[in-house]
């Protein structure tokens, strides 16, 4: 069955630069250093892009994510509430924006 | 739970493990572990200097982990005999650069000569390090072994005990259910007689296996992660932590195959693989004893049946030092399990 989405190909992220090496070498050589042990924890870090890899619903975010959150000692609970945060953002952010409905009802209503 | 023995099931038996290991290998490369050691350099494997005597006392287990590379548990009766016990003694004696027996099974107190052997052991070398792989269930277990900690204290020994998590849910799912209950409270009995505890010098180290199809992270992140958690929430103090990869082979390779994660964990396997871990594997500086006193090159070759390479020298009673240590290493696709990444051996990450 054909899908967009095959759990393989994260395997082939490195292979992007196939088309364009010197962007994806500075990509990937960026993306280490983001996610080196800096001011923050590479742990923390890793739950951070698992709460974005939900807010941004990338599949192979999630996997990859997973597992190494998985693997630097993070249980589930901590995981879920890492989605939770991406959750309330998502929501917040949507929710945040009735301000302006609010303001528009007054603007336009007697 | 039955051990897979018990159960009669086919991955019971290291013929048809080792075929799995080969023949499911990604890639289709039957001896890709042994291709990857020549592009380095390292094939034949060779040993250094023989330092770390590793003895399975047996089979024998109070738990039944879903993990276990010994498939050991209750149902196991395989016993290492005094008399067995008395040929390791004489290589503890006879070998001069041995500094540290490492004592394993199975639960290895359940031995009825468990502690005779390591009184015997400490009064021939009094000086040597002598190491117990306790499950820390056992002390819980009967009466008659709630003073092994002031047992283990007397003598001096080294205890190295699994706990994969400092939550139940965690442990439970990997050890059985109450286990990590028991733990917490045979690790108070530990820091009560002063094993792990600051200025202490007797050594409590704990293990951490990853629960599934995934690799251990950083030994020293995993390891202020543990002790923080385990102050905080239970008063627990312990040295070090050492991270360990789950080797492929029974049970964890049974649990591999039924979940479909073969494949993927051993790519995740071959694509970290490390030189420098491959350098410092654990097997060259260690022989381990089956509990009928045959000899392999470590505990995971022991459990696949693959005897040291010296054909005559593979049982204590025809103990070689000279051959033993001119061997070639015998190896297969689980050794990856070991290079992975920052590597993997009894005593936490290589490299």
């Amino acid at each position: 069955m054909k899908t967009y989405y095959n759990p393989e190909d994260l395997k082939k992220f490195g292979a992007i630069g196939d088309l364009q090496k010197s962007m994806a070498d500075k990509f990937f050589a960026y993306y280490a250093e983001v996610f080196k042990e800096g001011a923050l924890t590479a742990r923390e870090k890793s739950l951070i892009a698992l709460g974005v890899a939900h807010a941004l619903q990338c599949p192979y975010c999630i996997d990859a994510y997973t597992t190494d959150t998985l693997e630097k000692g993070c249980d589930e609970e901590q995981m879920m509430e890492a989605v939770h945060v991406a959750a309330a953002i998502r929501g917040g952010a949507s929710l945040v924006h009735s301000t302006q409905m609010m303001n528009k009802i007054k603007e336009i209503s007697m | 739970m039955k051990s897979l023995k018990a159960q009669l099931h086919s991955l019971a038996d290291p013929e048809e493990e080792l075929a799995v290991l080969e023949e499911r290998h990604p890639g289709g490369q039957k001896n890709n572990f042994q291709s990857h050691l020549e592009g380095i350099g390292l094939f034949p494997l060779q040993p250094t200097t023989l330092e770390i005597f590793q003895i399975n006392l047996g089979k024998m287990c109070n738990q039944v982990c879903k993990h276990c590379h010994v498939d050991a548990g209750p149902d196991r009766k395989e016993i290492m005999t005094r008399e067995t016990m008395k040929s390791c003694l004489d290589v503890i004696q006879n070998e001069p650069f041995l500094n540290c027996v490492d004592l394993t099974g199975g639960a290895p107190e359940m031995n009825p000569d468990f502690r005779w052997f390591v009184e015997s052991i400490r009064s021939i070398r009094p000086d040597i390090k002598i190491i117990v792989r306790c499950n820390l269930t056992i002390i819980l277990a009967n009466p008659k072994f709630h003073d092994l900690p002031e047992f283990f204290k007397r003598n001096t020994i080294e205890v190295v005990s699994s706990l994969p998590y400092f939550t139940a849910m965690k442990t439970d799912a990997q050890r059985g259910d109450g286990v990590f209950e028991k733990s917490i409270r045979a690790l108070r009995m530990l820091n009560e007689v002063g094993y792990g505890i600051e200025g202490s010098d007797l050594v409590l180290n704990l293990v951490y296996n990853p629960s599934g199809a995934f690799l251990p992270g950083s030994q020293s992140e995993l390891e202020a992660e543990f002790k923080k958690k385990l102050k905080e929430r239970f008063d627990i103090e312990f040295n070090s932590l050492f991270t360990i990869t789950n080797i492929p082979i029974s049970r964890f390779l049974e649990y591999l195959l039924r979940s479909d994660n073969f494949e993927n964990y051993m790519e995740k396997l071959l694509s970290a693989f490390n030189p420098s871990a491959a350098a410092g594997v654990m097997c060259r500086n260690t022989i381990s004893i089956g509990w009928d006193g045959y000899l392999y090159d470590c505990d995971f070759n022991q459990m696949l049946d693959m005897k040291v390479n010296t054909p005559n020298s593979i049982h204590l009673s025809e103990w070689d030092s000279s051959a033993l240590s001119n061997r070639s290493i015998q190896i297969n696709n689980h050794c990856f399990g070991c290079t992975a990444g920052a590597g993997s051996s009894c005593g936490g990450a290589t490299a």
